[in-house]
């Protein structure tokens, strides 16, 4: 098990150092494409595999969040990577044709970053010790940096400075919590062996009443608030339209989709502790008013939004406030969703967290891939200069139209089931005030996103050159419509393997109240 | 007595970023500081062996780690002191900017501002009750004080420079902390954070380079407003 | 009432216009000048007071009172300051606070008179002054507290002390705080001391308009701070007014030289000649800044000045940090 999870890491370290140092644009993207496929197969194999449970001390182990958040991060950046094939040879088209009015940053140095930053992501998912934890979660904040000043102009300059300074701040103050936590730990009484700072450790620590209770409140809310930014949580959430939109497609499909879960990973793991400690109840407090504030400055930036690449990532933070919600709610631990056999249950919360960031990534990442390609047809980022997407990109735009309707929450798409799940949590702990809210926010969310993004894909399209309808190669249709695909299957059917890992997921995070 | 020479070194050393206009000034100071911050963990380990002034004694766990304490001061005072101002020197000659703009409350304001800081945070040190005592009272303030006035100075501050200036100085302050209060760390995750952050000044100094070539000369952050809402 | 603190008021009136003539001497032997002699400043006040006043037409009584004033404010303050190992003639709980406020009486008619001319030049000096003073004022004050809160009142007599007729150790005492600071005191505040030390120089450097902020030789009256606003005295009241900046620089200096030089054997014939040449190693301090770096702009000043703020404050706030004696 252990050789897997080096493999897991290695093999993009390894590629991402290649990269750097192989010639050939060609072949960087091959590699790119095999690293990433080799790594699929990897997270596939650890799949079928059974959990073993974490022991004590031990630095890198796959528990269930993490197999759940490492196989969807896997999926996504095959999806990206089979994208970028494509895309970096449309670029470079673009460029040697005269029609974008920027350069771009050499191919050598975005491969090799892409790379890092799954390596780094990969790390995110196995680190069972806070220290690692947050050396990874640094990590994957500078391996991606240099992803989003891709097109070398001043707006995507601004956007990676915001983001790279902002993050690092956040991730300071998470580190601040992190030796909170250590502070935490040492122990009423002198002379202790200190505690490790893994996470199976400090379970047992808290459960055995050794952790200083007032010291894991302080610890929580500054890692809160540091990862909270990187997760996009409002009030820290300004790096994140910026950075989300000006990065090139496929790095923004993974930023949404896959970055976002490794950050709140790190919250929850300290989630984990605190729960243990039997201070659940005050971290899912704070969980809730966070995810209520996101879904609202979310939908207050949604109405309106003139950029389409925004939209998208404002609607990032309004899901990820939802998956907050979720865990905040949390709920008794519910019989019916675990399998007698294990004997593991989660509760209803935490499930319908734990499915719904699956959800929210596949349609998230299909979204900015389409995005892509309909900013290329356009040759423009606003919304109002786009119309008839369905008609001048037949493939782009109905799969627009279809995931655009997922990610909003119309049945029988995934994150319909999922919304649902969260509403059903909220009401059966007849928590009614948060239900009318979530629902209105919702709402909110749901007007302003299908205003501006349906009327992209109809109507009539704009006169000009554009010829009637433009060839749409494989490479940009395909990882959107398969993730599509999976999406719209996981509305109608929740297979056994995933709703396994889903409970083994949430039972971590499923202690209620 | 040297401990407490060089935590209030460093909390100087804070200040005088705060109110510096000269951007090679601050850069310089903060390196004067990450050196200084490189001997804390022999200091420490040294006033943790002996009884100190405190009646109980201190419990630091450093007294047993030996080369490692060396080793991580060593490491911290090569990157904190000198490889961080030289990459942001560096990247300072690149940009050819001189001087740097009035903060946002300028440079008064911003001083007293920081001495409120300091204040507080000696305030709430003295409230906290900390599992053991500390090797020296005035950890903690300077931790916290460093802290605060590193994210005052990133709020503050118009120049991209400046802000990776406080940046480290934030990092500087979450570093006293760890090495003070989470001693008992191994020392491989201290390691690793020097690193992350080594690689961090890093990209951000490229950035900077970037910043100062397609903006204008002075770097100035007020000119990153562009993407808004 | 302690008689022997006739010694260092006596010395402060017979000496303090040497020191401005060693500033003086250091200063020309720094330009490779042979400069005035050192008893220069003695015959120029000897000179003014044989000379007849001038007074303007638009000024008034305020005019005449000024110089007078602040002389006798700043005489005063020589009541409180002991000097070396021996007492002053006055000593009693909160002195310090008198003296601060004695030296701000000395600048406010100072400042008046100045407003009195009904001259533009002398306005924008006396805004000028005031400004700087507000700033200066507090880092003195802080740093004042500061020292009194390290070295509290109401302890036993040291014996050297005893011998020498103190009585009591007042608390916020001006006597206290340069008498009872011994090398124990450097040893356990150190810190706290020298903090305070550096503010009180930046402080005597901005009361006595030295360089950096202000230019004791400039001519040009829009440069000027302290030297414009005196620009009409004229005979005696000028000779007063330098007098008094004379004893201000020796007042100041010996707060400086008070806490650098914490000798006190109880023998008065060793502690005033170690104390004096301080003073006088103090006044060629300042000429060598003088020489040595150039007057900062106005709009920088301010930001000096917080920073002896500054320093002050961080000596109170160290306070809670260091484990007091």
């Amino acid at each position: 098990m252990n050789l897997m999870l080096y493999a897991l890491i290695g093999l993009p370290t390894v590629a991402g150092v290649a990269a750097l140092l192989l010639r050939g644009n060609l072949v960087r993207r091959c590699l790119l494409v095999v690293a990433a496929l080799g790594h699929l197969g990897l997270t596939i194999a650890i799949w079928n595999q059974q959990v073993l449970p974490v022991e004590s001390g031990q630095w890198l182990a796959l528990d269930g969040p993490g197999k759940l958040f490492l196989g969807v991060m896997s999926l996504l950046f095959a999806a990206s990577a089979l994208y970028c094939f494509g895309y970096l040879e449309r670029e470079n088209l673009d460029l040697l044709a005269g029609r974008t009015d920027s350069t771009n940053e050499s191919e050598q140095i975005f491969i090799g970053c892409l790379l890092f930053f799954e390596a780094a992501m990969t790390l995110v998912t196995m680190s069972q010790h806070f220290g690692l934890l947050w050396v990874a979660i640094e990590a994957t904040t500078l391996a991606s940096a240099p992803l989003i000043y891709f097109h070398r102009h001043n707006r995507s300059l601004e956007a990676t400075w915001k983001y790279l300074l902002i993050c690092s701040v956040g991730i300071a103050l998470a580190l601040m919590g992190v030796f909170l936590l250590a502070v935490a730990a040492t122990g009423t009484t002198k002379g202790q062996e200190p505690i490790p700072l893994t996470v199976m450790d400090l379970i047992s620590a808290a459960a055995a009443g050794k952790l200083d209770h007032s010291w894991l409140h302080i610890g929580f809310l500054f890692v809160l608030v540091g990862f909270g930014t990187k997760m996009g949580l409002a009030p820290m959430h300004n790096a994140l339209p910026d950075a989300d939109s000006e990065a090139p497609s496929a790095v923004g499909a993974l930023l949404s989709g896959a970055l976002l879960n490794c950050a709140f990973l790190g919250i929850l793991r300290y989630y984990q502790v605190c729960a243990a400690a039997g201070e659940g109840a005050f971290c899912q407090q704070l969980f809730i008013i966070f995810g209520l504030l996101s879904m609202a400055v979310a939908g207050a930036f949604i109405i309106g939004q003139g950029d389409f690449r925004r939209l998208l990532a404002y609607s990032s933070i309004e899901h990820m406030g939802i998956i907050c919600l979720a865990v905040g709610i949390g709920g008794p631990v519910d019989a019916s969703l675990g399998f007698a056999s294990s004997g593991i249950a989660a509760s209803c919360g935490a499930f319908a967290a734990a499915l719904h960031s699956v959800n929210h990534s596949l349609t998230k990442a299909a979204l900015f891939l389409l995005s892509g390609n309909i900013r290329h047809f356009y040759n423009s980022r606003v919304a109002a200069d786009v119309r008839g997407a369905v008609h001048s990109i037949p493939w782009t735009g109905g799969l627009w139209v279809a995931c655009i309707l997922a990610i909003v929450g119309v049945p029988p798409f995934g994150p319909f089931l999922s919304e649902f799940l969260v509403l059903k949590a909220a009401l059966d702990q007849g928590q009614y005030f948060i239900a009318i809210l979530y629902l209105l926010l919702l709402a909110v969310v749901f007007v302003g996103m299908t205003s501006v993004a349906l009327s992209m894909a109809f109507g009539k399209p704009p006169e000009g050159e554009r010829e009637a309808t433009a060839p749409e190669p494989i490479w940009a249709v395909a990882p959107p419509a398969v993730l599509c695909l999976l999406v719209v299957a996981l509305g109608l059917y929740l297979p056994e393997q995933l709703k396994t890992a889903l409970v083994d997921a949430a039972a971590a995070w499923g202690v209620g109240k | 007595m040297m401990l407490e020479l060089v935590l209030v070194f460093v909390m100087l050393t804070t200040l005088a970023v705060t109110g510096a206009g000269r951007l090679d000034t601050c850069i310089r100071l903060v390196g004067f500081q990450g050196a200084a911050l490189g001997l804390l963990p022999v200091l420490l380990a040294m006033s943790g062996g002996e009884q100190g002034t405190l009646d109980t004694a201190a419990h630091t766990g450093w007294e047993n780690a030996g080369w490692r304490v060396l080793l991580l001061a060593l490491v911290g005072f090569v990157l904190k002191g000198l490889i961080f101002p030289g990459l942001l020197l560096h990247s300072l000659r690149a940009a050819d900017v001189r001087h740097d703009v009035e903060p946002v409350i300028g440079f008064g304001t911003s001083l007293m501002a920081a001495v409120l800081i300091l204040a507080g945070s000696f305030w709430l040190a003295a409230n906290m009750k900390l599992p053991h005592e500390a090797t020296s009272k005035l950890i903690l303030p300077a931790a916290l004080s460093t802290t605060l006035i590193g994210l005052l100075i990133i709020v503050i501050r118009r120049t991209a420079i400046t802000q990776t200036v406080g940046y480290l100085v934030m990092e500087n302050g979450i570093y006293i902390f760890g090495i003070a209060m989470a001693s008992e760390q191994p020392f491989l995750v201290e390691m690793g954070v020097l690193l992350d952050v080594f690689v961090a000044v890093f990209v951000m100094g490229i950035i900077i380079f970037h910043i100062s070539r397609d903006f204008d000369e002075r770097a100035d952050v007020d000119q990153l407003s562009e993407l808004k809402d | 009432m302690n008689w022997l603190g006739l010694i260092p008021a006596g010395l402060a009136l017979l000496l303090s216009p040497l020191l401005l003539g060693i500033l003086n001497q250091v200063k020309a032997k720094f330009a490779g000048r042979d400069g005035a002699p050192f008893l220069q400043p003695y015959y120029t006040i000897w000179k003014l007071l044989h000379k007849g006043a001038v007074y303007s037409r638009t000024t008034t009584w305020v005019f005449r009172a000024g110089p007078i004033i602040g002389l006798a404010a700043i005489m005063a303050t020589l009541v409180l300051l002991p000097i070396g190992g021996c007492p002053s003639l006055l000593s009693f709980q909160g002195d310090l606070i008198v003296f601060a406020y004695l030296l701000g009486l000395a600048r406010f008619v100072t400042i008046l008179a100045a407003l009195d001319t009904g001259s533009a030049f002398e306005g924008m000096g006396a805004s000028r002054e005031a400004t700087y003073s507000a700033i200066a004022e507090p880092a003195l004050l802080l740093g004042l507290a500061a020292l009194a809160h390290a070295l509290p009142g109401g302890v036993v007599v040291p014996d050297h002390l005893a011998g020498l007729g103190v009585t009591a150790m007042h608390d916020a005492s001006l006597s206290n705080l340069l008498l009872g600071l011994t090398m124990a005191h450097w040893m356990k505040l150190g810190v706290v001391i020298a903090l305070v030390a550096m503010a009180f120089w930046i402080v005597t450097l901005v009361e006595n308009c030295r360089v950096p902020f202000d230019d004791p030789n400039t001519h040009l009256e829009l440069t000027m701070i302290h030297e414009v606003m005196v620009l009409d005295h004229s005979g005696p009241d000028f000779a007063f007014i330098t007098y008094g900046a004379c004893l201000k620089l020796w007042v100041l200096g010996s707060l400086v030289v008070g806490l650098l030089l914490p000798f006190h054997t109880g023998m008065l014939y060793v502690d005033l000649p170690v104390a004096i040449l301080g003073m006088f190693a103090m006044a060629a301090a300042v000429g060598v800044v003088e020489s040595v770096i150039a007057r900062v702009r106005f709009v920088y000043v301010p930001q000096l000045l917080v920073a002896a703020v500054v320093l002050s404050a961080f000596a109170l706030a160290l306070q809670y940090g260091v484990p007091t004696p």
